[in-house]
């Protein structure tokens, strides 16, 4: 009972973004929140601020002023030019073009945004993550005008914010560290003296830095001389500030943070712990909540440690503590996170406290109801990042575009999706490519992972590449199934990068079958003419059997299909028949099929008069050619056009900005040399000659924005 | 049959010996003409032979009668004059014959739909035209008709069969004159499939459509030699008239396919948008995309930015059935899209402008490639969808001197000349004689809708101001006021020009309702002999 009214105030809180306009201020929409939120609901006789200013973008902006509107606070969005129709913009009550595209001339640009919160009488200010979250000046210029700041005092941001610094309070507090030098690194041959000091293999990053930006592991001097370099110029870009710092890189770590709440009296309570061990270059891909790793031992521990740490700073608001834990359980400081972090959701789903309604609780000064005793642990909560990227290419390469399908599986119970977007937004060049945040609950971890599964295949995105077929395979990937994981997982599972959901035979007959059942409906389909009185019925033979060759990544299967009258399609292939109803419709998103008991959700993307079909499958995008025996025969006839020789040439593997160029034209380069650095939402990513050679032609300069396929760099 | 009787009765005559020798002699050959069919129907299929044929497969093409197998519904091909023979006797051509000749007709189905069908044969003679190829041909356009079917024609011909002198002209003139008499009565689709060169193209260029196969396929009226030695121009056989050439030059072609097989299977779908004949409605096939889809994402796709380019194809694949959407001339004058796509099952003609082109505007490509499309769909009884977002006609010597005057009213003529259901969205810009071309409601458009962000002037602000308030200062106050004033739907709403400004989303459920409303539209134009449209 319990889990249902949870699941209907799941639909209804964040569903509420389908139809805002009417059930934002539905009463209804209130009550369910608080079905959901059951730890220490919103109370409405509390005081608490007129109106607030986000000042942020895309789907924390939304949760923000979802809570804030259920709480009776009105919203102000601030947004860039290019994010005029974003939803933010639309869901917030007041709304201010702050600049354009750029973050510096607009999220990170203190003075417009100051000017806004005075022009609208804004009391308070939530952050939201990155931009100015934990920026301390800001937060000092608030505190000076007497506007709140949702959020940690300046005092606890630069203490935190600086790893430096905060590794020394949090040794201080009794926390457990990572040996490592406890100051800037000077220069390259400073950093070379140091890592060797320490030991390779050393982890180099950026005293500002967080989210993975400016971070680099080393594992002996040339990758330390490189990794200094890179992640000084990529600080520099995302912080201002290229401050570097060098530690002890923990082997075989995971990666696991407790959540903490302070109020400004000095209570601190922990809100357990959250998995975040599957990233990629640092970045954060799957959470979970809590870990199978911890044990409640372990878990107090830890949970003792950080509240310590937050004691110990006098930390308000709601923070994260991250700590790498080894396979001993030993557990190391790695950073306090001083504002709510991108994977709150999955915390808040098993705890039922809702982080966001905490925080400006706290910013308004009030004490916190709750005691460490009242903090529950009910189910588990797996939490998946959908980003517009390539997760072939390197598991994970920024892309852009129009989102021209888009449907949330929210339909589905226990499903959250955190998003900024909607159907016909623009995933840019400009900020964070994430799409959504998918999360989803259980009893246990099994049906947290089985609703996962059954929402990602569920999900609709088109027109811009996506990172589903990765977090689909992950989740019933072995090792992942089993909570084998650390740090490096997706390198270990993976070890020639992702290709894409492997087929067992059960699955590629079934992925067959449903290819070949769905190129019969669209064939029975386009004879079947509604108003053309068939003369030729004489002629016409009703033809409910087809021999076609179907071909999966290259390799093709011969399979026959034949409609019974019984309403059912039989597939047979290599002497198995499948049996699949007559009832698919190829113009649903979603497709749910059964193959004999086994049912699938799968998704045609799109389809040509060819027989080219690409199917989703298992997450993966299948390219699938269905041929009737007799155009086989032809095609064997056809002859391969030449394709173009790519192999002397450099393209941009996604749409980015040349930082540098390291190479002119007649240069001699040597395969894998670094000939420039592209920056995509934020990255620098370096490519590399890919044959050796003679520089024939340079197409860009540094600071020209490249499409993705523009040859830059062609060889002779 | 007769012919056959009559040479019986001569073969009788010719031995009359006795009884019993009489009886085996005569069922000896009855036995033999059957002998004689069966090998000369064999020969006929085997067309210029193996050989041959083995050539035509290494350059990457079917034969002629492979095409056919592949275009139609299996085994439903049924071949006429397979026995057709050419009657020249001179350049030894008596000794050199093939049933059949170098062309196979026929009729056939493709998706149960009848369709008349003549494929040339490279294998024999290279296709060459002669007065009987040229006779087969005109058989089956002459059944198709007065059936009322479609006439597609598979073209791989090296042109006319020369040593049959004037008579292989004539059968061009043949074909040329049914071509005409056949246009607006039945579909006629050429697909060029080979060469297609001299006066031979004039068939294609007659058709409603002409298609080609890209790398293999070529049409001009002279080859590269003829070109080097008359003009001294070096160029090549692709340049000069390949699928590329003539997708994004000269638009003499509609669209061009990888090979033979594409091509056919394409072509195989695409009839499926065209009614058989002009006596018949625009097909409906059974709808499974629901008619009353909202599309959210349509809300947003226009920019805020007035001046700020979108692709119209993100509007039209969201709205039609299934994201299916067959473009015609995609590759040329890019400005203006057309194609064929389904509204709930009912297949409908689409014109948009497309401001990611050129902001969309009209030039001389633009209109012809539209006025043609436009033309089309009146013909066979397509309801034509109009998409709008026009900043006008595009200006400048280049266009003036190349006629625009003349080929914009190509466009305007066509639009005000159908009668079949027309409906329009104003998605942004209309402007000027613009927009009154495109589909207004001013030329008999049915139903004329603007989106909100929809922009209704006779000109864009600037141009505006600069003429009302010429050599005044302040001209951005002034061009404020105008923005305010026509920056908007109202004007043209409050005239009664467009029906209703309806939300984006919904455009898809409206423009279904109303072809089902449309649906019993009949309207007529004065009766003439022809009309006069400014070619």
């Amino acid at each position: 009972m319990i889990n249902l009214k949870y699941s209907v105030g799941f639909q209804f809180l964040f569903k509420i973004h389908r139809s805002f306009n009417h059930s934002l201020k539905n009463e209804c929409g209130r009550r369910s929140l608080s079905s959901f939120y059951t730890t220490d609901p919103i109370d409405k006789a509390e005081p608490t601020f007129e109106k607030i200013l986000i000042a942020n973008r895309g789907e924390i902006a939304c949760r923000v002023i979802r809570t804030a509107k259920l709480m009776g606070i009105k919203t102000v969005a601030v947004h860039s030019t290019v994010d005029s129709n974003a939803l933010h913009v639309k869901m917030a009550d007041e709304a201010v073009c702050i600049g354009p595209a750029a973050t510096r001339e607009s999220y990170l640009n203190m003075e417009k945004i100051l000017n806004v919160i005075r022009q609208t009488g804004s009391q308070a200010v939530h952050p939201g993550y990155g931009f100015l979250s934990e920026n301390a000046e800001f937060v000092t210029i608030l505190e000076k005008e007497g506007i709140s700041f949702i959020g940690p005092s300046a005092h606890a941001i630069s203490g935190m914010g600086d790893k430096i610094e905060s590794k020394r309070v949090a040794k201080e507090a009794g926390v457990h560290v990572i040996p490592g030098f406890d100051g800037v690194v000077r220069d390259e041959e400073h950093c070379l003296e140091i890592s060797r000091n320490i030991g390779y293999p050393v982890m180099i990053k950026a005293s500002a830095g967080g989210g993975g930006k400016g971070m680099r592991i080393a594992w002996n001097d040339n990758e330390a001389r490189e990794g200094f370099r890179l992640s000084k110029q990529e600080a520099a870009s995302s912080f201002g500030d290229d401050r570097m710092l060098v530690e002890k890189f923990v082997d075989n770590p995971r990666h696991i943070e407790i959540q903490i709440l302070g109020d400004k009296q000095g209570n601190v309570i922990y809100l357990n712990e959250r998995e975040c061990s599957i990233q990629r270059r640092n970045q954060k891909v799957i959470e979970e909540a809590p870990s199978t790793f911890i044990d409640p031992a372990t878990r107090i521990a830890m949970g003792q440690q950080a509240v310590s740490l937050a004691k110990k700073i006098g930390y308000s608001s709601a923070g994260t503590v991250e700590f790498l834990v080894d396979s001993q359980k030993n557990f190391y400081f790695l950073e306090m996170n001083t504002r709510l972090q991108v994977e709150h959701p999955i915390t808040e789903m098993i705890t039922g406290i809702d982080l966001v309604h905490q925080m400006i609780r706290i910013a308004k000064g009030h004490r916190l109801n709750l005691k460490q005793s009242d903090v529950p642990l009910r189910g588990w909560a797996i939490e998946c990042r959908v980003y517009a990227e390539d997760p072939f290419k390197n598991f994970g390469l920024p892309s852009i575009g129009r989102l021209d399908q888009y449907i949330e599986p929210t339909f589905i119970p226990n499903v959250r999706c955190d998003s900024g977007v909607e159907e016909g937004s623009e995933i840019s060049i400009y900020y964070d490519p994430m799409i959504c945040k998918l999360a989803c609950h259980g009893p246990t971890r099994d049906d947290a992972l089985k609703t996962s599964i059954e929402a990602l295949d569920s999900y609709v995105i088109r027109g811009v590449t996506h990172n589903i077929p990765l977090l689909r395979d992950i989740l019933d990937e072995s090792r992942f199934v089993r909570g084998d994981i650390n740090t490096k997982y997706l390198p270990e599972v993976y070890p020639n990068g992702f290709q894409g959901k492997q087929l067992q035979l059960l699955e590629r007959q079934h992925l067959i079958s449903i290819a070949a059942c769905m190129w019969a409906t669209n064939e029975r389909r386009l004879q079947s003419f509604t108003n053309e009185s068939n003369v030729n019925s004489m002629l016409k033979k009703n033809v409910e059997r087809w021999i076609l060759s179907v071909n999966v990544g290259g390799n093709k299967t011969p399979c026959q299909v034949e409609l019974g009258e019984d309403g059912y399609y039989k597939a047979t292939i290599e002497g198995k028949t499948y049996r699949i109803r007559n009832t698919l419709s190829l113009a649903s998103p979603v497709i749910k099929v059964t193959v004999d008991d086994e049912t699938h959700v799968v998704q045609l993307i799109s389809k040509n008069s060819n027989g080219d079909y690409r199917i989703r499958f298992k997450g993966t995008p299948f390219a699938v050619s269905i041929l009737t025996k007799k155009t086989e025969g032809y095609v064997s006839h056809m002859l391969e056009k030449p394709k173009v020789d790519v192999s002397k040439a450099v393209l941009s593997p996604m749409p980015g900005v040349i930082r540098s160029v390291n190479v002119k034209v007649g240069d001699n380069v040597s395969e894998g040399q670094e000939v420039l650095v592209i920056e995509a939402m934020k990255m620098q990513n370096k490519l590399t000659a890919t044959a050796t050679g003679k520089v024939k032609s340079v197409n860009c300069r540094p600071g020209d924005t490249v499409e993705e396929g523009i040859t830059l760099v062609e060889l002779e | 049959m007769l012919n056959i009787l009559r040479s019986r009765c001569i073969a009788h005559s010719n031995f009359l010996a006795p009884l019993q020798s009489r009886w085996s002699s005569s069922i000896e050959h009855t036995l033999q003409v059957r002998k004689d069919i069966e090998s000369k129907r064999e020969l006929s299929r085997q067309g210029g032979g193996p050989k041959r044929i083995a050539s035509q497969h290494k350059k990457g093409k079917l034969t002629a009668r492979e095409r056919i197998d592949l275009l139609c519904d299996d085994n439903s091909f049924v071949e006429y004059d397979a026995f057709a023979e050419h009657t020249c006797t001179d350049f030894g051509m008596d000794k050199e014959k093939y049933p059949g000749d170098s062309v196979v007709t026929g009729h056939g189905l493709i998706r149960g739909r009848l369709a008349y069908i003549f494929s040339q044969d490279f294998t024999v003679f290279g296709g060459s035209l002669s007065s009987i190829h040229a006779r087969k041909i005109c058989k089956i356009m002459d059944e198709a008709m007065t059936v009322g079917a479609p006439v597609i024609g598979l073209n791989d011909s090296g042109g006319a069969r020369i040593q049959e002198g004037v008579e292989s002209l004539a059968g061009y003139a043949d074909i040329f004159l049914r071509n005409v008499m056949a246009s607006g009565v039945v579909p006629q689709i050429s697909l060029i499939m080979g060469p297609c060169a001299g006066g031979a193209v004039y068939s294609p260029a007659l058709t409603d459509f002409t298609f080609m196969v890209k790398d293999s396929s070529y049409l001009f009226i002279t080859g590269p030699d003829v070109v080097k030695s008359v003009t001294n121009e070096d160029v090549t056989f692709e340049e000069l008239g390949g699928a590329k050439t003539h997708t994004t030059i000269s638009g003499v072609a509609h669209k061009a396919f990888e090979n033979d097989v594409e091509a056919l299977l394409q072509l195989r779908d695409f009839m499926g948008y065209l009614p058989r004949s002009n006596k018949d409605p625009s097909p409906i096939r059974v709808p499974s995309d629901p008619w009353d889809r909202e599309v959210p994402g349509l809300d947003t796709v226009v920019p805020l930015e007035s001046t700020t380019a979108y692709d119209m194809l993100d509007v039209i694949n969201s709205i039609v059935d299934e994201r299916e959407f067959f473009e015609i001339m995609p590759t040329s004058a890019k400005n203006i899209i057309v194609g064929f796509a389904c509204m709930n099952g009912r297949s409908v003609g689409i014109v948009a402008n497309q401001p990611k082109v050129a902001a969309g505007c009209l030039d001389i490509d633009a209109s012809v490639k539209g006025a043609r499309f436009v033309r089309f769909c009146d013909a066979f009884n397509i309801p034509i969808i109009t998409f709008v977002d026009v900043p006008g006609f595009l200006p400048g010597t280049a266009q003036e001197y190349g006629g625009i005057i003349r080929h914009g009213a190509k466009l305007l003529y066509a639009f005000a000349e159908a009668t079949v259901p027309k409906i329009t969205i104003i998605t942004r810009k209309a402007y000027g004689g613009a927009y009154d071309v495109m589909s207004s409601k001013h030329l008999r458009g049915d139903k004329n809708y603007a989106w909100p962000t929809a922009e209704i002037a006779v000109m864009g602000a600037k141009g505006a101001v600069s003429i009302l308030y010429r050599g005044k200062g302040n001209v951005e106050q002034y061009e404020q006021e105008y923005i305010k004033k026509f920056g908007n739907p109202f004007p043209a709403a409050v005239k009664g020009f467009v029906d209703d400004i309806i939300e984006p989303r919904i455009t898809r459920r409206r423009i279904c309702e109303d072809l089902n409303v449309l649906a019993a539209k009949t309207q007529k134009n004065p009766w003439k002999k022809h009309a006069n449209i400014p070619l």
